[in-house]
């Protein structure tokens, strides 16, 4: 027990505007600006830990507007408040985008899950984040909401550096929209999750793929792949696509996309794994994505 | 703040400030020290409690977010001074408790475990209580218990303030 | 002394009723020393070294907080002794000008507010001028940095049988191996914390969560220069030990006591996890060096064991811990000439300590991988090298100590391999891990295992030192009460200890009150450690109930068989006739028990527990992660008084085993702890524990004759599963992968670094 409630303001909001109009306040000369604070999962740990920057916070976990799971012809959404145990329960979403209720399925455990939030997930900003890779992996679109009104940003776009990100002074992130592919898109799709991590419940991921991808007999007519835990962000790995979209999903293929991707990652030695271990194991399920993409192939 | 909140069936209202851990209100400030603290960091579990009717841990729960909340804790599952919950009986017969720090914890977890699974597998014991550590039992006898517990008649819980919850107050 | 039939037919030894202080535990009223309310506490902190090696050349107190309102303590506040008496006075209890570790304390700090201690904490600043260091373990024992004493080492011994050099010189087959454990934390789930009151008049009381009162108490009355009777210690609930409740709490309860003493005010002192990690005993990092000489069917001829430790900054408890490695360091084998030299050396880690198996585990774990090394050479199964080797009734150890006890390991290994379906397995995965192998897929699966024995009670003279004594008295309304300082820590003591009164006094489990130890409430009867508290204390409850009987019969006041109605009023007439009704008991060292302590030879253990354990594993080559999917734990340990907690003691042991083996690493960083959080120091949760499958042999009492060192023939238990899980998983390992897995943990970074060398 490290912390000193004496340093932090806190203030719970019940409407959405209220909560922005707390995010648009310029920041106070000693305790800053104004955060948002929704499942406490993350913030709650650093509080702890005395590693929480001192300051005001604005408790949007009230906010009902930001929770629920909206289906619409186009689109499934996700409130920003949607919490991965929401995501579990939810039949159409865990069906035409699985990875992302394989990802809340693997973050915490029950007692997390009822908590931890999608949006909560996104502005932590943690490169060891579990859904973020699966968010890669569908493209996902993030709504950000000030008293200016609503901004929509690619979540590839959206982590810009370690902790940094595309959210803008009095912004918040409100929504989350995976694009429903047409009934007709062409080829057979893979959706494939792996989260390496250092046990099999409450870990912390030391690596973590996620990719979608779709198959025409050899070759790949689309792929995405994201990946955790072995760059400063979560990390959409667009070079590597391109790589595997240059041919067909042959051996060469295959090697010429580990090799890419090998350079397109920066793993790091921490508390948790190895450098050398985060690369080759990033490779390996490389290869065992590609190799269940083959496999689909010959079904 | 002033915090009221209702746990185990009664309002109970105190000063807070608005980010102390639900845990700490509940050990000191509502004087109910059977939620335990383990870790702090939201990993082992032992801090569960219910808030209205979901798991959570109680150390990464700020207590302005459980204004108005209803809040279950251990000293809150017994139906009276005189009965155990089924889980609780369980535990006792099983071998489920050793050193017994974890078992406020996970007696909460394993009552989640089988209010949505109320016949649980093997593989949805163990995926329950995932978020709670044990480093008695190797968890064996926990599964023995709650896969036993699961057996024997849910007993409804009392609307009223079990005769426990009063004895302590 | 004669039982009543009837008793003798009711008995519940072998019984599993539900554990005594069981209902206060599931309901959360049981009272852990943080539930404690305590009026008018202040909260401690204690500022520490953060710099491994160096002079403590001042402190300054930064501006901050209300400095006035603090209670302060540094070494120069301790009435008595600065340190922390156990084996030697060598570890201060406040670092005064020199510091040895990094999480060495300093100076402590008591306030109202716990947040405002914490601050001051921060604002509390040490100089220290820093000084080499020494943190890797053969680095000290070449002593060109001296860190402690003339030559770093702690302590040092050998046992020697046979002639080694002689008969390695002319063995046929030679195998040479190194092998390596870590540092592994104990991590009970309760954090350590103190509550102490303090006053010139009654002197200092303390409540804590401990293992062992009497050595918290020694260690008080020697800090404070105060007589025994002016320190008492009382045991609260406690949230489990291993081990990590042995040693350390001296050193907490003594700065709670020094703040308490400075203020005048109750003081409590709670760890919060990181702290804990940082600040407490951890097992002892090892390393062992094997040569063995072998005929060609694998037979030993010679075994040359070179066994250290990395006892940390100071002695702590690391000459005990390495007596009992030493000890089991050449395994339940028969060898003519076996020579183990082990030393224990000093760096600047914070101190290794206690941790359940307690030096075993370490040695253990070295023998074991061994075999499976000199198996692979000669290319013999290794569970028929290790039946090739078997130690037998009547041969000797490597101490020259003849087995006595009643045991057939061949078929102890046998029912395991039957269990196991190991044979099978063991052909089958071979075949399946070619074929993945030339297929290219990733998935490995193995089977291994490990035998051993370890133990039971003090090591060599140390239960005759200790001479522990348990009381026991009654109640006019016939309450049997048991007094020992033995703690209840999660392992059952409470309840076994009235399994074992009942047996003799044929009583309902509720006329059995087991007193909470508290030293000025109950005799000394031993520390919580050792495997010893069913076996030599619960011997001792059971000849002092044995003792209560006949003083109620001699009187005429109890026939042959009684009622428990029938026992009140004769206890009730007792008292009213102005007796006592209190008797003691006190341990006898068993005749035909020989040991000397500067030869190591003799009769090392009373008894010993014996054991085969077999796991089964999948190694992913995708993520090098392995998954153990099943475990057998076959044990002989005597007779089982509780079998469903007995069956607790080893799935947790074998599960703490796993985490030793294939999760539990700390990382060190100039002797501190990098992953002080339960985050990311990982130990097992429970979807990776796999199904344990718990089995009891007690092949003395079959045979018609149960051990005789423990009530009915029980032996110890506790420590058991840590010593051979670990190994097994890693013969496991090996089978899987071909890697001969020779350190734990094994993480898959290690599992990938491994087969990337061999490749």
């Amino acid at each position: 027990m490290s912390h000193n409630l004496s340093d932090f303001v806190a203030q719970s909001v019940q409407t959405l505007p209220e909560a922005l109009r707390l995010l648009a306040e310029p920041a106070d000369p000693s305790l800053g600006p104004w955060r948002p604070l929704a499942g406490g999962t993350d913030l709650m740990v650093t509080l702890a830990a005395g590693t929480l920057p001192a300051g005001r916070y604005v408790d949007i976990w009230p906010l009902d507007e930001l929770r629920g799971i909206t289906v619409t012809d186009q689109a499934i959404e996700l409130g920003a408040l949607t919490t991965y145990t929401e995501i579990r329960q939810h039949a159409q979403l865990m069906t035409e985008f699985p990875l992302l209720g394989l990802a809340a399925k693997e973050t915490g455990a029950i007692a997390i899950q009822n908590r931890g939030t999608i949006g909560g997930n996104i502005a932590n900003a943690s490169p060891a984040a579990d859904t973020p890779p699966a968010l890669l992996a569908y493209d996902a679109e993030l709504e950000l909401t000030s008293l200016s009104g609503v901004r929509t940003v690619a979540y590839s776009q959206f982590h810009s550096g370690y902790k940094q990100m595309d959210r803008r002074p009095g912004e918040l992130i409100t929504k989350v929209r995976l694009r429903r592919p047409p009934s007709d898109a062409p080829g057979r799709t893979v959706h494939y999750y792996r989260k390496v991590g250092t046990r099999a419940a409450q870990a912390i991921s030391k690596v973590c793929l996620a990719a979608f991808a779709r198959i025409d007999g050899a070759r790949l007519l689309n792929i995405r792949l994201g990946l955790g835990s072995v760059a400063p962000t979560p990390l959409r790995c667009t070079r590597t696509e391109s790589v595997l979209l240059s041919g067909p999903l042959d051996e060469a293929l295959i090697r010429r996309a580990e090799a890419t991707l090998a350079y397109e990652c920066s793993p790091i030695d921490d508390v948790r794994s190895t450098s050398a271990y985060r690369r080759r194991v990033t490779l390996n399920l490389l290869r065992e994505l590609l190799q269940q993409c083959r496999s689909d192939r010959r079904e | 703040m002033r915090l009221t909140l209702t746990v185990n069936g009664i309002e109970r209202t105190c000063d807070v400030h608005p980010l102390a851990r639900l845990l700490d209100v509940l050990r000191r400030d509502l004087s109910l020290p059977g939620t335990k603290e383990g870790c702090g960091e939201g990993e082992c579990g032992a801090c569960s409690v219910f808030v209205d009717g979901k798991l959570v841990n109680s150390c990464l729960v700020p207590a302005m977010q459980v204004a108005g909340r209803d809040i279950q804790t251990i000293e809150g599952v017994a139906p009276s001074a005189e009965l155990l919950d089924r889980v609780q009986e369980a535990f006792l017969r099983h071998g489920g408790a050793q050193c017994g720090i974890c078992t406020p914890g996970m007696i909460l977890a394993a009552k989640a475990l089988l209010a949505e699974h109320p016949q649980p597998t093997m593989a949805q014991v163990r995926e329950g209580l995932g978020g709670n550590l044990c480093r008695c039992t190797g968890y064996t006898k926990i599964f023995e218990s709650v896969i036993a517990a699961a057996a024997l008649p849910a007993i409804p819980p009392s609307a009223q303030p079990s005769a426990l919850e009063e004895a302590k107050r | 002394m004669k039982q009543p039939h009837e008793l003798r037919e009711a008995s519940v030894i072998g019984t599993s009723p539900p554990r005594k202080e069981g209902v206060a535990k599931v309901t959360g009223k049981a009272v852990y020393i943080d539930d404690l309310p305590v009026a008018g506490a202040l909260y401690g902190v204690t500022v520490r070294s953060r710099v491994a090696r160096g002079h403590l050349r001042g402190i300054t107190y930064h501006p901050g907080v209300p400095w006035e309102d603090f209670h302060v303590v540094t070494a120069a506040d301790i009435p008595g002794e600065n340190t922390i008496a156990l084996l030697e006075k060598d570890q201060p209890c406040l670092a005064d000008q020199r510091i040895n570790h990094p999480e060495e304390a300093v100076v402590l700090l008591a306030h109202p507010d716990r947040e405002l201690c914490e601050r001051a904490r921060r604002l509390c600043e040490l100089h220290i001028e820093p000084l080499p260091t020494v943190f890797d373990l053969d680095e000290s024992l070449d002593g060109e940095v001296r860190v402690w004493g003339d030559d770093n080492i702690l302590k040092q011994f050998s046992i020697d049988k046979g002639n080694v050099a002689e008969a390695l010189a002319t063995a046929p087959i030679i195998v040479e191996g190194d092998y390596a454990t870590g540092a592994q934390e104990q991590l009970y789930i309760e954090p350590q914390g103190m509550v102490a009151l303090a006053s010139p008049k009654h002197g200092i009381t303390v409540w804590g969560s401990l293992q062992c009162p009497y050595y918290v108490h020694k260690a008080l009355a020697t800090l404070f220069g105060f007589p025994k009777e002016r320190v008492r210690i009382i045991q609260c609930e406690t949230g489990g030990g291993f081990g990590g409740k042995e040693e350390y709490p001296s050193m907490l309860a003594a700065h709670a006591a020094l703040l308490a003493w400075k203020a005048r005010r109750p003081v409590k002192m709670i760890y919060d996890r990181h702290e804990d990690m940082l600040a407490t005993t951890k097992r002892h990092p090892s390393r062992t060096r094997i040569r063995s000489g072998h005929d060609e069917s694998g037979k030993l001829l010679a075994l040359d064991i070179d066994f250290r430790l990395d006892g940390g900054a100071y002695m702590t408890l690391s000459p005990v811990v390495l007596s009992r490695g030493g000890l089991h360091a050449s395994g339940p084998y028969h060898c003519d000439h076996v020579r183990i030299r082990a030393r224990a050396a000093a760096t600047n880690h914070p101190p290794h300590g206690a941790f359940r198996g307690f030096g075993a585990p370490q040695s253990v774990f070295a023998i074991e991988r061994h075999l499976d090394k000199v198996a692979a050479q000669l290319g013999i199964d290794g569970a028929e090298l290790r039946r090739r080797n078997f130690l037998a009734p009547g041969q000797t150890m490597a101490t020259g100590q003849v087995v006595r006890d009643e045991i057939d390991l061949p078929e102890l290994l046998d029912r395991a391999l039957t269990m196991s379906d190991y044979a099978r397995k063991r052909t089958e995965f071979a075949r399946l891990n070619a074929e993945s192998a030339s297929r290219g897929t990733p998935i490995r699966k193995g089977i291994g295992l490990a035998s051993f024995m370890h133990g039971a009670g003090f090591t060599g003279s140390g239960e005759r030192y200790l001479a522990s004594v348990v009381a026991v008295d009654a109640t006019p309304q016939g309450t049997v009460r048991i007094r020992a300082s033995s703690t209840e820590i999660g392992q059952g003591k409470d309840t076994v200890f009235t399994q074992i009164a009942q047996d003799v006094l044929g009583l309902p489990s509720h006329m059995i009150e087991v007193v909470r130890p508290d030293t000025a409430e109950v005799p000394d009867s031993g520390p919580t450690v050792a495997s010893r508290t069913v076996m030599v204390v619960g011997k001792l409850v059971q000849s002092a109930c044995q003792e209560l009987r006949r003083k109620l019969s001699e009187g005429g006041l109890l026939g042959e068989s009684y009622t428990p109605t029938e026992f009140a009023s004769a206890c009730d007439i007792f008292h009213q006739l102005g007796g006592v009704l209190r008797v003691e008991s006190q341990y006898q060292q068993p005749t035909g028990i020989e040991w000397d302590d500067k030869t190591y030879k003799g009769d090392a253990y009373a008894t010993y527990a014996w054991a085969v354990y077999v796991a089964e594993v999948t190694v992913d080559l995708t993520t090098y992660e392995t998954r153990v999917d099943r475990f057998w734990a076959l044990q002989d340990a005597g007779k089982i008084i509780h079998p469903v907690m007995a069956a607790g003691q080893i799935e947790g042991g074998v599960a703490q085993g796993i985490g030793f083996a294939l999760y539990e690493k700390v990382v060190w960083k100039e002797g501190r702890m990098q992953n002080a959080q339960m985050t990311n120091y990982i130990m097992p949760t429970s979807l990776d524990v796999p199904d344990i499958l718990v089995e009891f042999d007690d092949r003395a009492t079959r045979l018609g004759t149960p051990a005789a060192h423990g009530p009915r023939g029980a032996k110890g238990i506790g420590e058991l599963p840590l010593d051979g899980s670990a190994p097994a998983v890693a013969s496991a390992v090996q089978h899987a992968t071909g890697v001969l897995c020779g350190a734990v943990p094994m993480t898959p970074e290690d599992l990938m670094q491994a087969l990337e060398a061999a490749r």
